[in-house]
């Protein structure tokens, strides 16, 4: 049995859908990422699902009981769970009964108290900071209190809602740690709402995506990275290269598509005459002088626009007859001295092709 | 110029003498408004204006109006009902309360609460709404959600315990006409400087006018330094 079932949830916001028809299991013991843009909705389901909000309509299961309306079970269902909000407050108080705060009011024992808030600071790494006004905390001491706060009361469900926007990296390298000793350690189940895809494929096993209200897709995170299901799903998990074409041929799976007069070879089963778009993983993309010789089956000759860097790695823009991005470090960058208006040839395989309807 | 000097060094002198009539009438001010205060803000104040602050209902907003425009409620106007209400031939009468230091309490109560009331509610808007819901989402009861709540308004809150009593403690509409200004009993600072001036006692009505503005100060810093520091709003939070 799921652990958190959602059945045809809808909610409205005045007249404004916020949520369409959202069905959804997430397992005991799982990590499931939400994924999607700023304001599709992860928030509002979130706060739906720890209770805080009613829905307009559909059924919420914790544990296979219906939890929607019934007042008295919502307070027991959201004792089991425990919610971190995008931007944590912490309350007028020190570091260390801000952490209690949940035990408390769970009339918790003071000796269960003192032990299980001293276990959570240690794990955040704030134990230094116990007897501290919470007030004066920076952002990411914040957010790792509102963590502990959270864990101390050893919830079935840890809901997070964008736990590391807004925060340095170091921070977030700090949170993600955390998350993932829960995760490992200690199996809770953990629904984690983000815009930053690439946290979402760190941290969770599965992973949905969220857009405009609605939840498009629901998988294994290699799965949502390497299948996406529609262009804006495609567009939304980082596939750089979208390029639209039409099926010229079917030989046993292997597709031939025809894009701007040049031929890309997929694995795929779409029939020959079907208008598509071809969706490559700009860092499943080679760049090299020679015509590649391996067992790449695209390639194609096309001459550097731009370099653009960030960070360690480098986009790199061509004109093949159509746009192509490929992603490669910086330092390859230097070693080929790449540089624009240098043709090159980009490679990819059949199998690094995904393709979607138009 | 020389009479007033005159008269604040009288006035002084009846302070430092410790004359008994003076610091007898100011210790029934102080515990007459502490007592009313005290009853207004946690029998009816704080709890009724966190009912009115975390619960919905028609005609909240003009009950909040209704509630702060009796802020300046005028003393007298109170005086005269609680007169009414409670003289022999009134519908209170059989309690023979008049003149009596409860009925200056209960006319107090009557005055201060519209703006304690106020005071607490729109202290408890100032506070973020992701308060009560942080507490929620941590697995608070409403009641403990809205006593977290009201914690972290403390400081705004005690401000209007505060407020109540510097309107109690400086009324003399309510003291003079329900409490009957009797010397020894229900004589107060206030009325007793109005009875003193009236009757061309400058120094006597000074040094009362000294004491009270001297206790009015010592108790607005002491309620404001335990607001601060372990206050009664902390203490009900503890025993949550």
């Amino acid at each position: 049995m799921a652990l958190v079932e959602l059945v045809n949830l809808g909610q409205k916001f005045q007249d404004k859908i916020i949520l369409k028809d959202i069905n959804l299991k997430v397992e005991r013991g799982e990590a499931f990422a939400l994924i999607g843009p700023t304001g599709a909705g992860k928030t509002t389901l979130l706060r739906l699902i720890d209770l805080l909000d009613s829905p307009v309509k559909g059924q919420i299961r914790f544990n296979g009981v219906d939890v929607t309306r019934s007042g008295r079970e919502r307070l027991a269902a959201r004792r089991r769970m425990a919610y971190v909000q995008q931007k944590p407050i912490v309350f007028s108080m020190n570091v260390y009964e801000n952490v209690a705060c949940g035990l408390k009011w769970r009339h918790e024992e003071r000796k269960a108290i003192r032990k299980k808030v001293e276990e959570a600071l240690e794990l955040v790494g704030m134990a230094d900071y116990r007897s501290q006004d919470a007030k004066t905390l920076s952002g990411g001491e914040t957010q790792r209190v509102a963590i502990a706060r959270a864990l101390v009361t050893a919830p079935e469900m840890l809901l997070l809602d964008e736990p590391t926007a807004n925060l340095d990296p170091v921070s977030t390298s700090k949170i993600e740690r955390v998350l993932a000793h829960i995760i490992q350690e200690k199996s809770t189940t953990i629904l984690m709402a983000t815009h930053d895809m690439s946290q979402g494929q760190r941290i969770a096993q599965m992973i949905g995506v969220l857009m405009e209200g609605e939840l498009v897709q629901v998988g294994r995170k290699s799965e949502i990275f390497e299948k996406p299901l529609n262009l804006k799903v495609a567009g939304f998990v980082g596939m750089q290269n979208i390029i639209k074409g039409v099926i010229t041929s079917n030989e046993d799976g292997v597709v031939s598509i025809n894009v701007s007069g040049k031929q890309i070879e997929a694995v795929s089963d779409y029939q020959v005459g079907e208008e598509v778009c071809v969706c490559i993983r700009p860092e499943d993309i080679a760049l090299s002088f020679s015509k590649p010789s391996g067992s790449a089956r695209n390639a194609f000759e096309g001459e550097i626009k731009s370099i653009i860097s960030s960070g360690p790695l480098a986009s790199v823009e061509l004109d093949c007859g159509f746009p192509l991005v490929a992603l490669m470090t910086v330092r390859s960058v230097k070693e080929m001295e790449l540089g624009i208006g240098k043709h090159v040839y980009a490679a990819f395989k059949a199998t690094a092709v995904h393709i979607v309807k138009t | 110029m020389s009479e007033l000097w005159h008269s604040i060094a009288k006035a002084i002198h009846l302070l430092v003498s410790f004359d008994h009539e003076v610091y007898q009438t100011a210790w029934r001010s102080l515990w007459i408004a502490a007592t009313s205060c005290v009853i207004s803000f946690f029998l009816i104040s704080l709890p009724l204006g966190s009912l009115i602050h975390f619960n919905k209902f028609p005609g909240k907003t003009a009950l909040i109006t209704l509630i702060q425009t009796l802020f300046s409620l005028p003393t007298v106007a109170v005086g005269l009902i609680v007169y009414v209400l409670f003289s022999r031939s009134g519908p209170l009468g059989t309690f023979g309360l008049m003149f009596t230091p409860k009925i200056m309490i209960i006319g107090q109560i009557i005055l201060v609460t519209p703006v304690m009331l106020g005071l607490v509610i729109s202290s408890l808007s100032g506070v973020d709404k992701a308060v009560p819901e942080t507490a929620t989402a941590l697995g608070a009861s409403r009641l403990q959600a809205a006593l977290v709540t009201i914690r972290e308004a403390q400081f705004a809150i005690m401000t209007s315990l505060v407020m109540g009593f510097g309107r109690a403690i400086s009324e003399v509409g309510v003291a003079m006409m329900v409490g009957g200004n009797i010397r020894g009993y229900t004589r107060v600072l206030t009325t007793a400087i109005s009875l003193e001036t009236a009757k061309g006692e400058i120094e006597f009505s000074l040094a009362l006018g000294f004491i009270l503005i001297f206790i009015a100060v010592i108790v607005n810093v002491a309620l404001l330094l335990l607001a601060r520091k372990r206050g009664p709003i902390r203490w009900l939070w503890s025993s949550s």
